[in-house]
């Protein structure tokens, strides 16, 4: 177990250097049009646009070669006089600032986790208590209409956009009883419930979406264990039903079910991209979209980077809990 | 040919075609699948036919017509700009297929190249875009689409490629393993001793051998396209306005209006989601066709395309 950890955790390194070189090109794409528009913004007087052009570069950093502004972004050479010089990088957790508000980007990021997380935690408890009934159900009743109409609805899960939904609940609520949800973020420690009850619409929706997928899991790995011998032998030793399905297959049916919902992970958070401009909450999905909208190409950089890092820990995560559950993936 | 010189003396079993075999199999087999199915090419003519099928253009502005209720002149009610809603849905199902099955194929196509270089070559070359891989698929798909669509612009031709290069990326590993199920079989290592190219092997031994899970790919990431499609368009990062994309439709000025005249909310989602949902259920059950395992090891395609079965 121990020799699996540690091959999975330096396994991390590569990837996670991998991720800061793509995370670093794809910002080396800016397009020219950033910097014509700090240039529209810095015009003043009579000097020369190239002059003002050469400056703005300047104060980005974008006048060094590659390598070194990778480098520099990475924390591994010092920044230049210019701007203060010393190490500021990811490795000193310092992503640099917003180019237009100036805001320090590491610092607004930590401040918008908490909200997205309690999106993603209550979409995730949403999902598993929809999918896990459904699922089971679905299994041990192959080919009944309850299977049928499990299956069916775990399609329905996946196939309606959770956009639309949302826009419904603020549409068909408010002609039927004049009620729409909060437009505004209400901060937990402000008003506990009121907070709850602003996620919990948007949980749900992102919930249901991922049930869909968590269902079929579910439903797919418990139709596999209940076709091995130790079930039949569960059987044939005359155990009640629920002592098979609950002791016997659901332990194994689950273990494959973590990596589902670790997996979802990755589409809760682009979800979350969506239902926090629905919604209005002020988590990182808004906070990426709205850099987009003004070309921060920092802060665009700096959600990628450590969504990805986040991403990649809970893989890791992930993973280890699946060679803890099932000791048959460590000895491979 | 043969099945005709014998047909009089021998019992022969009359073989089909593959695809006609699976057609009436999959009829047969899968009522759910094939409602799914219907639903699909039914989009798909809608798309095709839009010309014929919509009683207006679709930026035909009805001036004095805003927000008219669903009526005999407008079965679906008017937009906010005076746009028939019916005749922008049927332009906006054209939009739909054609970008889905563009994303789709490319991301297939995309799978396979990468699917099978890594999966063939094995070791180093293997190992790197192995890495590549687990990195690109660190980021939050959306993240990176929206990310690389802000850099290349809005349009087709550009969401076609961003998405289908993330989705093919992201599907890579499916193509990979199934390569190396289909790699280790002795007829390749006998293509291999008996002097093939490289070249031919994966054409004519693997690439046959891995279509199951490809079609399965292809099919099952349509309606995940044509989903994200819309969610991008919705947001505003996807085909720009004027043109009638059903995540559009339910976005920008139109949300003012949607209280007042809520058949703007509902038609566009509603169209989405019948045809994701018949997407999806086609997928599915071509899926339990072609790879039984899932059944109980009966059919034709064996070899797992990966270590855990998929959804």
């Amino acid at each position: 177990m121990r020799s699996y950890i540690t091959r999975r955790a330096i396994l991390i390194i590569p990837t996670l250097i991998l991720v800061t070189i793509m995370t670093f090109l794809m910002v080396r794409f800016v397009p020219g049009n950033v910097i014509d528009m700090m240039i529209s913004d810095n015009m003043v007087g009579d000097t020369p646009i190239e002059v003002i052009r050469e400056n703005i570069e300047k104060s980005l950093g974008l006048d060094v070669p590659p390598h070194v502004q990778y480098l520099r972004w990475v924390g591994i050479l010092p920044q230049p006089e210019e701007n203060g010089g010393g190490f500021h990088g990811i490795l000193q957790g310092d992503l640099g600032k917003s180019l237009w508000t100036k805001r320090v980007i590491t610092t607004e990021i930590l401040s918008r986790i908490p909200i997205s997380m309690e999106l993603g935690i209550i979409s995730i408890i949403t999902g598993m208590i929809v999918a896990f009934p459904i699922g089971i159900y679905s299994a041990i009743r192959q080919d009944t209409i309850g299977d049928y109409l499990g299956r069916s609805f775990a399609i329905l899960c996946i196939a309606v956009p959770g956009f639309w939904i949302g826009t419904l609940v603020f549409v068909l609520p408010s002609i039927w009883w004049g009620w729409s949800p909060a437009v505004e973020y209400i901060p937990i420690t402000k008003n506990f419930g009121a907070n709850i009850v602003q996620f919990l619409i948007p949980g749900l929706i992102m919930g249901t979406a991922s049930a869909g997928g968590t269902m079929r899991m579910t439903r797919t790995m418990m139709l596999e264990v209940l076709r091995q011998d130790y079930i039949k032998t569960a059987w044939s030793k005359g155990l009640r039903e629920r002592s098979v399905i609950i002791r016997h297959a659901m332990k194994n049916a689950m273990i494959p079910v973590v990596t589902i919902i670790g997996g979802q992970i990755p589409t809760l958070i682009g979800g979350a991209v969506i239902m926090e401009q629905i919604f209005c909450l002020p988590g990182i999905g808004r906070y990426m979209l709205d850099a987009l909208g003004a070309r921060d190409y920092p802060i665009i950089s700096g959600c990628n980077l450590m969504m990805a890092s986040i991403l990649l820990v809970v893989i890791l995560l992930v993973d280890m809990s699946y060679a803890w559950l099932d000791p048959r993936i460590r000895y491979r | 040919m043969t099945e005709d010189t014998y047909a009089g003396t021998l019992p022969i079993r009359k073989k089909r075609p593959f695809l006609v075999d699976l057609a009436t199999r999959f009829v047969k087999e899968k009522p759910l699948g094939t409602v799914g199915a219907v639903i699909v090419i039914l989009f798909l003519f809608v798309g095709i036919f839009a010309n014929w099928l919509a009683p207006y253009d679709y930026n035909d502005a009805f001036v004095g017509g805003k927000l008219e209720a669903p009526s005999t002149s407008f079965w679906l009610g008017t937009d906010n700009v005076g746009r028939d809603v019916l005749s922008r849905i049927i332009y906006g199902a054209r939009i739909s297929m054609f970008v889905g099955l563009g994303i789709s194929g490319l991301a297939t196509v995309i799978s396979t190249i990468i699917g099978m270089i890594s999966g063939f070559a094995g070791g180093k070359t293997d190992i790197i875009i192995q890495r590549f891989v687990d990195a690109w698929v660190c980021f939050p798909g959306m993240f990176v689409m929206l990310t690389f669509l802000a850099i290349v612009g809005q349009g087709v031709a550009q969401l076609i490629l961003v998405l289908g290069i993330q989705g093919g990326i992201a599907g890579s590993r499916l193509a990979r393993s199934a390569v190396m199920a289909i790699k280790s079989n002795t007829y390749v290592e006998a293509a291999r001793a008996i002097g093939c190219p490289t070249s031919t092997i994966l054409m004519r031994h693997i690439l046959p051998n891995i279509m199951a899970p490809l079609i399965i790919m292809f099919t099952m990431g349509l309606g995940g396209a044509i989903l994200a499609e819309s969610s991008i368009s919705f947001i505003g990062y996807g085909i720009p306005p004027p043109a009638p994309t059903w995540g559009g439709m339910l976005s920008g000025n139109a949300r003012r209006y949607m209280i007042q005249a809520p058949w703007l909310a509902i038609f566009p989602g509603l169209a989405l989601s019948i045809v994701v949902y018949g997407a999806n259920m086609f997928g599915d059950a071509l899926r339990d066709l072609l790879d039984p395992r899932l059944r109980g090891g009966l059919g034709r395609y064996s070899g797992g395309p990966t270590r855990r079965p998929s959804l």
